[in-house]
């Protein structure tokens, strides 16, 4: 227990570090645009007919004439407080506006997470047990389609499907435009996040599937599938192969965090879905600094949390760490 | 007395990548017969490469993908085709494989042996089977990684004996013991052997085969070289094979007095 | 039986005539495939025009191969390129140890805590996105995995006990590397920067979808796809469907190719 303890503050430690390491970068990378956060915003036409005075007043408000390495001293301070700045284009406390979108996302991104997921380690059983003949080739090579294929394009491709031309879901919006947010039922919701879901499991699954398909086939060759064949043991699959998957499968399924919140900002473009990906690309492009790092800092937060719930479930569920643990 | 187990001209070959795009044949096995009787020790003797294990594997079908067999075997009286050993596997015919790799890593060793089964008979079956080894009842809560080699070994016996075979092939089952360990499992085999099983021990060591076995095979490159009743290496006397005759002069006990 | 080396070199000959007619015929169409012709717009795929044409006539099949062309070019540099700084990374790693490796780990893991997509946006908003944006997103995003990977491989070989032997003997490190080091590194090398093929193209692709890459004046896959969101609703599903099934196309293909290179490669299935 003490040794796990000591294990899970390393890693705390480690996180922290590596997080004031994501803000750094993002900070320097986006201080380093040329983009200028004054044009973008006001546009070229009003900034021209400021007068010097308010033009001096918005670059104040930006934080455009302090230097770098204070402005990222300050950011930092008030961040450790939990205040992240505010967001230049919705004009809310970037925490909050992120607050928001993510509470309109996460129904669909954890339906997807947990949809691929299971997809994903069917089919990898599936044509890992059957390796060589059809169902192998056929998920296999299906797999290889999916992942050749851009995500935002499987959204077109199911939006021409599904909302143009069969008519039976919308087109884009979390909730049907003009109805107040209170109004609108869990239908309407499920209705509307069913298309990004998915897209975004579909994708997810035929990495997972690929990569569950090779540890099958690694635990099949093994020796103690082998003696436990030649001991005439039924229910190889569920006994044994299942029992030698599920470990490297939860470490990917916590480890496909960052690959799922990446896809959910295309897949939220094509639908229009107001969630967190959509407003990462919104202040991308409106040159939003505040909002762009706070999203990268939470987002690194969410992989590195993902990765290490995975490190402690592998100690909790591997019988080699927790009884060896246990000796020392 | 009429074998338990007769292997005829078994072949095993292999496809393999040579150079460049080449793909070839490479023979593991090269016509090999033998017989195994009921009541006897048959021990199988080559060198390590030389495709013992792959002997093992082919009696009980378990040969890889890219492996082929060519021959017959004949287990108690009718040929034994990929679908009865299939049936006798587990039931008539058992394996004892090498080492502690054969046991599932994330299992603990009592489920193992049980092979999922939960009933009472199952239960003591397999507590008997561990307690004919000397192995207590607390070794069933453990856990593959936590046994030392010697137990390990015990345990894979143990599995064998759990349903009272008629045929038990053991492959190689005493590397990395020392000397009284490994004379101690060879006196289990003896002694399966006298409850009425035909063995079969596949080894590399001529001189635990020679203390083991009634009857030695020696094996070369895969094929059989020589069969000869053990006690003749015990004296060097009707050898047919350089091969095997090299074998027994290799044996310490053998060596020229300087 | 089949022979699987063979059909492989067979794919990878077959592969690589066709993206290089690809990419040869998109170059040379590509300053036709901007020409608008209003009589023509809006037209439905058919015999003169087998993707159709857009609302300002162009026909899409030039546009496509001109996006496919300019696709692979774009994927082929920084391939190359985050291949250059994975192996430089990686064998730094392995090599030099102590601090070098703990600094250059520590970014590996930094950099595969931000989702690549974002990672990109980011860079592409501070080189003012256009080419060298996306290009540097692509390559700067790439590098972490290929790069572990040859870390792990060379850590391996250089403990090694004919390395160690040889290292002993009084072997310099470059004549180490090339005759033993590098032998056994370049086929996994090569299937890796092979595999990083079909991801480069897809995020430079998305990228630009978003409108962080290429400027709209280009003939990009991503773009093309862009200005059909907006068309989508009327009914012109060939502005979509057949420019994203190409490029599908030409990623699966290299997709297939590094796959079955890396299938030969691994010692557990070389030989199926």
């Amino acid at each position: 227990m003490k040794h796990r303890l000591k294990f899970t503050a390393r890693k705390l430690v480690r996180i922290a570090l590596l997080l004031l390491g994501v803000s750094l970068a993002a900070f320097l990378l986006m201080d380093a645009s040329p983009l200028d956060p004054l044009q973008t915003n006001v546009g070229q036409a009003a900034l021209g007919s400021m007068s010097q005075e308010q033009a001096a007043r918005l670059e104040e408000y930006w934080g455009m004439n302090t230097p770098p390495a204070e402005r990222y001293l300050n950011w930092l301070r008030d961040a450790l407080r939990g205040d992240f700045g505010t967001s230049l284009l919705y004009r809310r406390p970037v925490l909050e506006v992120i607050g928001q979108r993510i509470s309109n996302s996460l129904g669909m991104l954890v339906c997807a997470w947990v949809l691929s997921g299971v997809l994903g380690v069917a089919l990898g059983v599936l044509a890992g047990t059957r390796r060589g003949r059809w169902p192998d080739r056929l998920i296999r090579g299906g797999c290889l389609v999916v992942s050749s294929t851009p995500s935002f394009w499987l959204a077109l491709l199911l939006l021409m499907i599904f909302s143009v031309w069969l008519k039976v879901l919308p087109i884009g919006f979390s909730a049907p435009v003009g109805t107040e947010t209170a109004a609108v039922t869990l239908g309407e919701r499920l209705r509307h996040a069913l298309l990004p879901a998915l897209t975004l499991s579909v994708t997810g699954a035929a990495n997972i599937a690929l990569h569950t398909r090779e540890k099958v086939a690694d635990v099949l060759d093994s020796d103690y599938i082998l003696f436990a064949r030649a001991r005439g043991e039924a229910h190889i699959v569920c006994r044994h192969v299942l029992r030698g998957v599920a470990l490297p499968a939860l470490t990917l399924q916590f480890a496909s965090v960052g690959e799922l919140i990446g896809g959910s900002v295309l897949a939220e473009q094509v639908f229009s879905f107001p969630g967190l990906g959509q407003a990462a690309v919104a202040a991308g492009l409106g040159s939003d600094m505040p909002l762009l790092l706070g999203i990268t800092v939470v987002t690194a937060a969410l992989v590195f949390g993902g990765s290490l719930v995975a490190d402690l479930l592998y100690g909790v569920v591997d019988p080699r760490i927790r009884r060896g643990e246990a000796k020392i | 007395m009429e074998p338990i187990l007769t292997v005829e001209r078994l072949s095993v070959t292999f496809d393999r990548y040579g150079q460049g795009l080449s793909r070839t044949g490479v023979s593991a096995i090269r016509e090999l017969s033998l017989t195994v009787e009921p009541g006897r020790v048959t021990a199988v003797v080559g060198e390590s490469g030389s495709g013992k294990s792959l002997l093992a594997h082919a009696i009980f079908h378990l040969l890889p993908g890219n492996a082929r067999m060519e021959g017959t075997i004949f287990y108690d009286g009718a040929p034994l085709t990929a679908r009865r050993a299939a049936e006798l596997r587990g039931r008539e015919i058992s394996l004892i494989p090498q080492g502690v790799t054969y046991l599932d890593p994330m299992m603990k060793i009592g489920g193992q042996l049980r092979r999922g089964r939960r009933d009472v008979a199952a239960r003591t079956r397999c507590r008997e089977a561990l307690e004919r080894y000397g192995l207590g009842p607390e070794v069933e809560e453990m856990y593959p990684f936590e046994l030392s080699g010697g137990m390990a070994r015990r345990v894979l016996i143990a599995s064998a004996v759990m349903d009272a075979p008629r045929l038990i092939v053991a492959d190689e089952p005493t590397p990395g013991l020392d000397a009284r360990a490994a004379k101690r499992i060879l006196g289990h085999f003896r002694e399966l052997a006298e409850e009425g099983a035909g063995v079969l021990f596949i080894t590399h060591d001529l001189e635990l085969a020679c203390a083991a076995a009634h009857k030695i095979l020696v094996f070369q490159e895969g094929r059989r070289v020589d069969e000869v009743p053990a006690r003749c290496f015990q004296t060097g006397e009707g050898l047919t094979h350089p091969y095997s005759a090299a074998l027994w002069r290799a044996m310490p006990r053998n060596w020229p007095e300087v | 039986m089949k022979n699987r080396r063979k059909s492989t070199l067979l794919l990878v000959i077959f592969a690589a005539l066709a993206l290089c007619l690809v990419a040869l015929a998109g170059a040379l169409m590509a300053s036709g495939a901007g020409i608008a012709d209003f009589t023509r717009k809006n037209l439905p795929p058919g015999w003169g025009h087998l993707f159709g044409t857009d609302w300002m006539g162009r026909d899409m099949l030039g546009r496509t191969l001109a996006g496919l062309s300019l696709s692979i070019r774009i994927g082929a540099l920084t391939a190359l390129l985050s291949g250059g700084l994975s192996l430089a990374l990686g064998t730094a790693c392995a090599v030099f140890g102590g601090w070098v490796d703990g600094c250059i780990s520590w970014i590996v893991d930094l950099v595969m805590g931000i989702p690549h997509i974002l990672l990109i946006i980011l860079i592409s908003v501070a080189c003012g996105r256009g080419f060298w944006g996306v290009t540097l997103g692509v390559v700067l995003s790439h590098w972490t995995s290929l790069a572990r990977l040859v870390r792990e491989e060379t850590l391996q070989l250089w403990q090694a006990p004919y390395i160690r032997m040889a290292r002993q003997l009084g072997a310099s490190q470059g004549e180490v590397f090339r005759k033993h080091l590098a032998p056994h590194l370049f086929p996994q090398f090569l299937t890796g920067v092979i595999l990083q093929f079909p991801h480069a193209i897809l995020h430079e692709a998305s990228v630009t979808f978003l409108g962080f890459g290429l400027s709209p004046e280009q003939p990009a896959i991503g773009v093309i796809l862009s200005e059909s969101m907006g068309y989508l609703a009327t009914g012109r599903w060939w502005l979509a469907l057949f420019p994203g099934l190409s490029l599908v196309l030409v990623t699966a293909l290299f997709a297939g190719v590094g796959e079955r290179m890396r299938l030969l490669l691994a010692p557990a299935s070389a030989q199926e």
